[in-house]
């Protein structure tokens, strides 16, 4: 104890000074909550949608300046690897000729805010904070290399625009409503085909097109009961599942043989 | 009403599955064919993943083949020494075709030429019945006598040694073409994920001459079996068998079969032949046009793994 204590002491000086020492950019903090933390699958699941409401709170440090905030939602589901393929013509047939890897991509995207990206801050802030379907990381698999490419790329636009297709990549810049200058709300849509597993929300708030502070929060998609029961099954009793399988298609063959019996 | 698929992972309408399951069914029943190479592709089209479509289709053939087959059983329209050696052929061709069908992977391009198989297996299997499914009715409008089937046509096939006694199809036959036809349906069903009923269905009539009554059942008890074990293979080793979709399906299917079995009787046997033949020429041709159409995207996404 005795010997910890000036560590303790050094710490809590250095972390004073790191709070002092901050610009006033520090000065908010985000509080938020999504509506539930844990959807559940059941056999009438066929989508859903989450709320994520909060408030950005500010302190004595706040500039009196700053009255206005914009907000930018990343909802990030599990990752996957992925390929693009593309058909082309050969010998009068359409073939999948080209491809490209994707590696560890979400399998589910949503990006929300207050108002249009390019209104929020500028390109380059844009770009390092991945603002936008356009600016989000989607590394490649090019040759030897693992890297992302640029936004019009034939495959990365391909890529974005199918999961769009399906609900599962979103892009909706006025999704976040702020009911106060300091309370805000948005939607979570989920379609039923989103996949099972754990995603993140991350919420960036900025000022004058300056990152002003961020939080995280949490939410996963699991299977219950009979979804889970039979998923858990097929996946570790495979053959006792296929035994079972089996023995139901002929319950059910015979079945309809006798009920369908021409006497 | 959209009930959740626990293996393919989407929200699927209930009544929809069971609508594809009795069609596809009461083709099959008909048909005394499997009616996989029908089912997929719808699955495929609502949207569940290529794999689980042709694990949970194994299921639901094996059901709707079982029904039908034990309808013809009563029916005394199953040749169970046929379907024997028949069978005995089947096992070899699918270890064949297994072991196939991992070197053509490793090879890539598997999927093309899967695609063409069913191209030129399609259009010429079904172009060639609905042929003489058409010539037959011909005949038979212009009042010439039907030549009897079995009588004097033989060829070299009746020539051919271990000739065996089929009592139930009345026919005596060499076991050596029957085993080579098993072998070929066998291995033709495990490349390309069918269980090969539309083709050995015209070879049991056109080759080796087993009449029109037994060829059904028969058939369909070679589909059935076959369909068993690709259920065992795909739960025990992919883990793709969706039960819920299966047992939707099966539902759909056995009740579709049974209607089907009972219309196929009905139906004169050159006519059965015309419609099976226009309805794989469909197929075929529709696969066919897929190929050579510019496809509406020409990207497509799959997803390799590492969920999580």
């Amino acid at each position: 104890m005795i010997a910890r204590a000036p560590f303790t002491a050094v710490g809590l000086a250095l972390l004073l000074g790191a709070v002092f020492a901050t610009p006033p950019a520090r000065a908010e903090r985000l509080i938020v909550s999504v509506s539930n933390h844990r959807v559940t699958v059941t056999p009438n699941y066929s989508g859903e949608e989450l709320v994520l409401f909060g408030s950005v709170e500010k302190d004595a440090t706040t500039p009196a300046s700053r009255t206005s905030y914009d907000l930018a939602v990343t909802v990030s589901g599990p990752h996957a690897d992925m390929v693009t393929r593309r058909k082309e013509r050969r010998f009068g047939i359409w073939v999948n000729t080209d491809y490209r890897q994707f590696l560890q991509v979400p399998t589910y995207l949503a990006l929300f805010s207050n108002r249009p990206f390019d209104e929020i801050a500028s390109p380059e802030v844009q770009r390092r904070q991945q603002l936008g379907l356009n600016n989000v990381q989607l590394t490649q698999r090019v040759g030897p290399d693992y890297a992302d490419v640029v936004p019009n790329d034939a495959f990365r636009s391909a890529f974005v625009r199918l999961r769009s297709e399906h609900g599962l990549y979103r892009e909706a810049t006025s999704a976040v409503t702020f009911l106060t200058p300091t309370l805000f709300r948005t939607g979570i849509p989920l379609p039923g085909e989103v996949p099972i597993g754990t995603y993140d929300v991350e919420i960036k708030l900025f000022s004058d097109g300056v990152l002003v502070t961020r939080t995280e929060t949490a939410f996963e998609i699991v299977k219950v009961g009979f979804e889970q029961f039979v998923a858990t099954n097929a996946r570790q009793n495979g053959f006792v599942y296929g035994l079972v399988t089996v023995f139901m298609a002929m319950m059910s063959g015979w079945m309809a043989s006798i009920v369908f019996r021409k006497d | 009403m959209q009930i959740y698929l626990p293996i393919a992972d989407i929200p699927v309408n209930i009544f929809l599955i069971l609508a594809m399951g009795a069609a596809v069914g009461f083709v099959s029943g008909m048909f005394g064919i499997g009616g996989g190479f029908l089912m997929t592709p719808l699955l495929i089209f609502v949207g569940i993943a290529p794999a689980v479509a042709v694990a949970s289709v194994a299921s639901h053939i094996a059901a709707s083949s079982f029904s039908g087959a034990l309808s013809y059983w009563r029916r005394r329209a199953i040749d169970p020494a046929l379907a024997l050696v028949l069978l005995s052929g089947g096992v070899v061709g699918t270890t064949l075709g297994v072991w196939t069908f991992t070197l053509l992977r490793s090879l890539g391009q598997l999927d093309l030429l899967i695609a063409l198989s069913y191209v030129v297996l399609l259009t010429t299997v079904g172009g060639l019945m609905f042929w003489e499914g058409l010539r037959a009715i011909m005949r038979v409008r212009r009042g010439v006598a039907v030549p009897m089937r079995r009588s004097g046509s033989h060829g070299w096939i009746h020539g051919l040694p271990l000739k065996m006694r089929f009592k139930r199809s009345k026919i005596y036959l060499s076991v050596i073409p029957v085993v080579i036809v098993g072998v070929i349906i066998g291995f033709i069903g495990a490349v390309m994920g069918i269980g090969g009923g539309f083709i050995l269905v015209p070879i049991m009539i056109y080759l080796l001459r087993v009449p029109t009554s037994t060829v059904i059942g028969t058939s369909m008890v070679l589909t059935l079996i076959t369909m068993l074990f690709a259920t065992m293979l795909h739960a025990a080793t992919n883990h793709l068998v969706d039960a819920v979709l299966a047992l939707i399906l099966m539902v759909g299917g056995v009740t579709g079969a049974q209607f089907g079995a009972r219309a196929g009787q009905k139906i004169r046997g050159e006519h059965l032949r015309l419609l099976l033949g226009l309805l794989i020429l469909a197929v075929g041709i529709r696969f066919a046009i897929e190929l050579v159409i510019r496809p509406d995207d020409l990207f497509t996404i799959r997803e390799t793994g590492g969920a999580g």
